[in-house]
């Protein structure tokens, strides 16, 4: 019999629906595959068997009764960030120990009313603050990918590091994952995996542990562009118990792809190219013009001139708003206690305990730029520039730009304990500097596999889009998809 | 602008971590690294922006004041890590 853990989410969904397969056989594979591969990649926190074979059944039975959703019995992992109800939900952080949400997530139940099977909860950057997923309390997730010749472990990018490596690795038909500064994209770029954060509002936020509100969102990891369609159908809603959910209705995502690209503009931003890029990143980002060229969009130069401030007002905005989420932590409610002489006492040794090294660093950095006397000089100063940063984008669509074209990330993906990056916390941040302008703008973006570097490591584009206009970059990301081919990595594990 | 031992305790303070001395002294150079990187938004000129409140230009969506929910006190405690009867424990915080 054929690998069924090697079906995409479309071709186990044939399969399921001819009666070709079970629900429970492939619920089973994925298991299986879980269970031996597990220990090496470390992308599961929490596998959850017994539940996954009583969802598998009762797929098949809803398939049998000709009742059947759009995800029945597809095996899927959840990003350790949503509420799944009675399931293991910490954030991958020591603070949540022991942490069984009463309810669950919408994104999740919006996938389970489609029929879709939980596998587990997968690794992350503890409160989703990282880029290699090396800060989680449940230790460091394993890219499958290693370079041609080498036994090198590489980070699989963060903060959604076990969601890429997950669907990577074969593990899960697709995951879900969630980005506030990169945190699907970076880590699909550097898994040769399909991931879109859609716009600020798609995707309701009720029932996902919050790193910073107003740039969270949640979006799936994928096999391949379709998957990703798929997914983000099911995941995206209207959602009264989320005030910052958009009132729009979701459009069949899965329907754009094959769609003609002819009269589309695709702007190319120059500030997109910095100082110390690999050429082969310019290489490919000139083979993806190529390829939309091809396929008949117009490419246009486009400048937005406050791309370089992104990062600088990322790191203000973004520690704000986590100092003040992450107040909640205070060894009362939920999680981790560590007794002290009084109350206040009680919470500083909870939170000292309980938040690892880059949590507090951010946390502390939020504090101080929200303290007194500091507030306008920092965070004022950064919401104006954020305001400038999604005018920039603004007058490129205003011009007749239809979508934006860049690299995903500056590197492929880098070793674990990488002493450089361990070194100096700017550096990893920069990691993030293509995509975290698109969360500081609310605007979707995908990163789609473009091709491997000279290491043989898998190299992603971006595509940025307008509000709401994810089926552009689904139609888009698809043409690259179709030249560049799909990469998957020699099996190691 | 940069911080020191002092400011740095203060915040840990303000943010309740306790911070111990070698602490507070790694996190004042990782502090003042990041201040310094963030020290370029100083030079854009922000006259007359206003600062950016919510991404999407949408009213903030309300709901009918009624209640809606309730009724789920165990719900509520079933993840502290100390009570009784459902009430949350903590420390004495009066004499």
């Amino acid at each position: 019999m054929t690998d069924l853990t090697r079906l995409t989410i479309a071709e186990a969904r044939t399969k399921l629906a001819a009666k070709e397969i079970t629900a429970v056989e492939l619920t089973e594979a994925y298991l299986g595959a879980i269970e031996a591969a597990n220990e090496a990649i470390n992308a599961y926190v929490v596998v959850t068997p017994e539940k996954a074979r009583e969802m598998a059944k009762a797929s098949d039975a809803r398939i049998a009764a000709g009742k059947a959703g759009a995800l029945e019995g597809i095996p899927l992992g959840i990003k350790d960030l949503f509420a799944t109800e009675g399931v293991h939900t910490q954030a991958c952080s020591h603070i949540l120990d022991g942490f069984k949400p009463r309810y669950e997530s919408t994104v999740t139940q919006n996938l389970w009313n489609d029929g879709a099977v939980m596998l587990g909860k997968l690794n992350m950057d503890e409160f989703a603050m990282g880029s290699s997923n090396e800060t989680s309390y449940y230790g460091v997730v394993k890219n499958p990918w290693r370079a041609n010749g080498s036994n090198l472990d590489l980070v699989p990018g963060g903060s959604s590091g076990g969601s890429a490596a997950a669907v990577a690795a074969f593990l899960c038909a697709g995951a879900t994952a969630t980005d506030t500064g990169g945190s699907i994209r970076q880590p699909a770029a550097f898994t040769g995996t399909v991931g879109i954060k859609p716009t600020y509002g798609r995707c309701s936020r009720w029932g996902t542990v919050a790193f910073a509100s107003s740039l969270d969102q949640a979006g799936p990891i994928a096999r391949d562009v379709r998957d990703a369609a798929i997914l983000l159908k099911s995941m995206a809603s209207v959602d009264a118990k989320d005030t910052t959910s958009v009132d729009l209705p979701v459009p069949d995502y899965e329907a754009s792809l094959g769609q003609s690209l002819k009269g589309m503009r695709i702007g190319i931003p120059k500030e997109y190219r910095v100082d110390g890029m690999p050429e082969e990143i310019e290489t490919l980002w000139q083979q993806g013009i190529a390829w939309l060229r091809d396929a008949g969009a117009e490419i246009v130069d486009i400048s937005l001139p406050h791309t370089k401030y992104a990062l600088p007002a990322y790191y203000i905005v973004a520690p704000a708003e986590a100092s003040s989420n992450l107040a909640r932590y205070d060894g009362v409610r939920y999680g981790l206690r560590v007794d002290g002489k009084d109350i206040a006492d009680m919470y500083e040794k909870t939170r000292a305990a309980g938040f690892g090294t880059e949590v507090k660093r951010r946390i502390m950095i939020g504090t101080y730029v929200l303290s007194a006397g500091y507030y306008d000089a920092y965070y004022l100063q950064a919401q104006k520039v954020r305001t400038l940063i999604k005018r920039d984008f603004e007058l490129a669509f205003h011009a007749g730009v239809d979508a934006i074209l860049t690299p995903a990330t500056p590197s492929s993906a880098f070793g674990i304990a990488d002493e450089d990056l361990a070194s100096d916390p700017v550096k990893m941040y920069l990691n993030d500097i293509f995509t975290v302008t698109v969360n500081m703008a609310g605007l979707p973006g995908i990163a789609v596999p473009a091709g491997l570097d000279h290491k043989g490591l898998p190299l992603g584009l971006q595509l940025i889009g307008k509000p709401f206009e994810e089926e552009t970059l689904f139609k888009t990301a698809h043409v690259i998809e179709q030249a560049a081919g799909r990469f998957t990595p020699a099996k190691w594990w | 602008m940069s911080v020191d031992l002092a400011t740095v305790k203060r915040v840990a303070r303000l943010a309740r971590i306790a911070v111990s001395e070698e602490e507070a002294q790694r996190m004042m150079g990782e502090l003042n690294g990041i201040l310094g990187f963030v020290e370029q938004l100083s030079e854009v000129d922000v006259a007359g922006v206003e600062p950016m409140t919510s991404v999407t230009p949408m009213a903030m969506k309300k709901r009918e004041d009624v209640v809606s929910d309730g009724n789920k006190a165990e719900d509520i405690v079933a993840n502290a890590p100390v009570t009784d009867r459902n009430f949350f424990l903590v420390p004495k915080v009066v004499e």
